[in-house]
């Protein structure tokens, strides 16, 4: 008797916890169909702000410049990091402490610090503010977080298979290719997906970086709180939603159809 | 061996990176960007609406680059640290065109109106302000003021003045805006000092006064105030124009009020930056917004005081009408312009932080 009591509880846990995460989402996906331009009233269903949306070159722009910069910089984050990491890991050398502590400076910088800091440091190389800054900047700031992912994957990896290959003649690159990376590989993909996450997300570094023809997504939507926040961005929010869903499903059912095959 | 070899070319590679990068940049391709066919405009989002902006390209063949920021500050420190560069029109707030006149290094350049030829639209009522008594540097763009928007419904007293949103009656249903000049300057007006009072024992005396309207506060919003005047959550707010025309839009029974003391105006001015790279486009750009029939597409689109005489007879009936809209000269007579408050902005900072803990 008392499971079935503590079992309901569970699921009204659960429950409760997931409408706190998504009911706000749910909000701003129906209320991108709304007929007027309120955020408060709903009064009637139109796609209206989905063609608004596909004429707003402004904001079209300003997507693909936050998907690009965060695609470019989180593939070389990922690189970099990965590599780092397995040298930080593996190898000794001289200051290795304090380099390991280093690396945590991006993460806990305050962002505005870490904005102006960049401006100034572009400015004095007299670089012109656009893509390549902002990717340069993001690049910085998201080398930590698969750093980190990486070498916390790599502290509990196991030498031994490795060792083996080794033993039957496989070069360092070899087992590099077809041993450490695809054992690491969850590790290097979670740690992307943060990266990319924190760069599409960026707000302050952004404002500071770009130029006058690289204005980013999330610039775009805090300056447009001014004036109103049109359903527009609604209707983007929703799209990027149907995309991450999209893009989650179809990697689990790849996933799934791998482990059928084996 | 290798590992040797591998170690100085490692390290080769890497000066060699730092060095090209340190020269290559060095020389900013700053010849030919005064011929480009582009102008940078820097401005809150939607400030300028779209259609302009597409009549502008169409018309003169000129592509404009559209940046935003949320705060002037925010601009401020850009410009600051592009030092006047980069941007060619900037639209921002008068009390910032106060401080950028002020820096050591000013920011910004004196606009050659011999090229304006719609200057002369402008009403004269608007120029010469205090931040600029010559109209040296900026141009106004349009004008914000701050009215009181209330539910004849829910609040059964006659509103006429700031005065009023004292009133017990009023307990925790107003709406105030999240800006600590408007509600400080709400209190120093109720004492009948100017909203940029300095003096320390002046301001404190406006704590005193904020205390007492602290429990009538229930919001603060500076973004989207009409939406709790809207969906009942509040009953009486204080709110810029354009918010206060969306309110009537969401609940038509809404009344508007224009504080018998006068209102906050905030002017907002076209500015061109010291450095900016193509200043012929700025030029042509500030021209073309200030022509009346693009004017009055500023307005319908962004529901603030319009400043151009030329642009009255494209307004359509609707916004003329518009109480939030149209306010007529005297108020401006009567209005108050915000100004940097100095040295005293610590004192205001403070003031606010602990009204709103209360």
């Amino acid at each position: 008797m008392e499971s079935k009591v503590l079992r309901r509880l569970e699921r009204a846990y659960v429950i409760l916890i997931f409408a706190f995460l998504y009911v706000p989402i749910a909000i701003i996906v129906i209320y991108s169909f709304n007929a007027t331009k309120s955020n408060v009233v709903f009064s009637g269903i139109t796609l209206d702000w989905y063609t608004a949306l596909f004429n707003d070159d402004d904001v079209i722009t300003a997507l693909i410049n936050s998907l690009t910069i965060a695609a470019i910089s989180t593939a070389i984050s990922a690189v970099i990091g990965t590599v780092g990491a397995i040298g930080l890991e593996r190898q000794k050398f001289k200051g290795k402490g304090a380099i390991d502590l280093l690396i945590y400076i991006p993460i806990v910088i305050p962002e505005i610090i870490m904005g102006i800091s960049l401006l100034v440091f572009f400015s004095a190389l007299q670089m012109d503010f656009g893509i390549l800054t902002l990717i340069l900047a993001h690049t910085t700031f998201c080398i930590p977080f698969v750093l980190i992912n990486v070498k916390s994957r790599l502290a509990g990896f196991d030498m031994s298979v490795e060792e083996a290959a080794m033993d039957l003649g496989a070069s360092k690159f070899t087992v590099f290719r077809t041993i450490t990376i695809p054992l690491i590989f969850p590790a290097i993909i979670s740690g992307a997906m943060l990266a990319f996450a924190l760069s599409l997300d960026d707000v302050i570094i952004n404002f500071f970086v770009s130029g006058p023809e690289s204005t980013t997504l999330p610039i775009k939507i805090f300056s447009m709180l001014r004036f109103g926040l049109s359903p527009e961005i609604n209707a983007l929010c929703t799209i990027m939603l149907l995309a991450t869903f999209v893009v989650l499903i179809l990697s689990q059912v790849t996933k799934l159809k791998k482990k059928k095959i084996e | 061996m290798l590992k040797k070899k591998f170690k100085v070319l490692s390290v080769v590679l890497a000066v060699s990176i730092a060095a090209f990068s340190l020269a290559g940049c060095g020389k900013s391709s700053s010849e030919n960007k005064s011929t480009e066919k582009v102008v940078n405009l820097f401005t809150w989002a939607n400030y300028v609406p779209d259609n302009v902006i597409k009549d502008f390209e169409k018309k003169t063949g000129i592509k404009v680059n559209y940046s935003n920021f949320a705060t002037n500050e925010e601009m401020l420190a850009k410009l600051q640290a592009v030092k006047g560069g980069e941007y060619d029109v900037i639209i921002c707030a008068d009390y910032m065109v106060q401080i950028m006149g002020k820096q050591k290094q000013v920011l910004i350049q004196p606009i050659d109106k011999s090229a304006i030829p719609n200057y002369k639209n402008i009403d004269k009522a608007y120029l010469g302000q205090y931040f600029d008594k010559t109209n040296k540097y900026s141009v106004p763009y349009s004008l914000g003021s701050e009215m009181i928007v209330y539910n004849p419904d829910k609040v059964k007293k006659d509103i006429k003045g700031i005065n009023d949103l004292w009133d017990t009656s009023l307990k925790g249903s107003e709406v105030l805006l999240d800006d600590p000049r408007s509600v400080i300057g709400m209190a120093l007006t109720k004492l009948g000092y100017s909203i940029n009072e300095t003096d320390p024992a002046k301001l404190a005396q406006a704590k005193e006064e904020l205390t007492k309207l602290r429990p009538n506060v229930k919001v603060f919003d500076a973004d989207t105030p009409h939406t709790s005047l809207i969906n009942g959550d509040t009953s009486i707010g204080v709110m810029w124009g354009s918010q206060a025309s969306a309110a009537i839009k969401g609940n038509p029974k809404l009344k508007i009020v224009y504080p018998q003391d006068g209102m906050q105006f905030e002017e907002d001015n076209l500015i061109v930056p010291v450095k900016a790279p193509h200043e012929k486009n700025a030029e042509t750009l500030i021209n073309f917004l200030l022509d009346g029939k693009e004017s009055s597409k500023v307005t319908t689109s962004i529901e603030y005081i319009n400043v151009n005489t030329a642009a009255k007879k494209y307004m359509p009936q609707e916004l003329l009408n518009n109480k939030a809209v149209y306010v007529p000269q005297e108020e401006l007579k009567k209005g108050k312009h915000l100004e940097d408050a100095g040295s005293a902005s610590k004192e205001f900072d403070s003031i606010w932080s602990e009204f709103k803990q209360q």
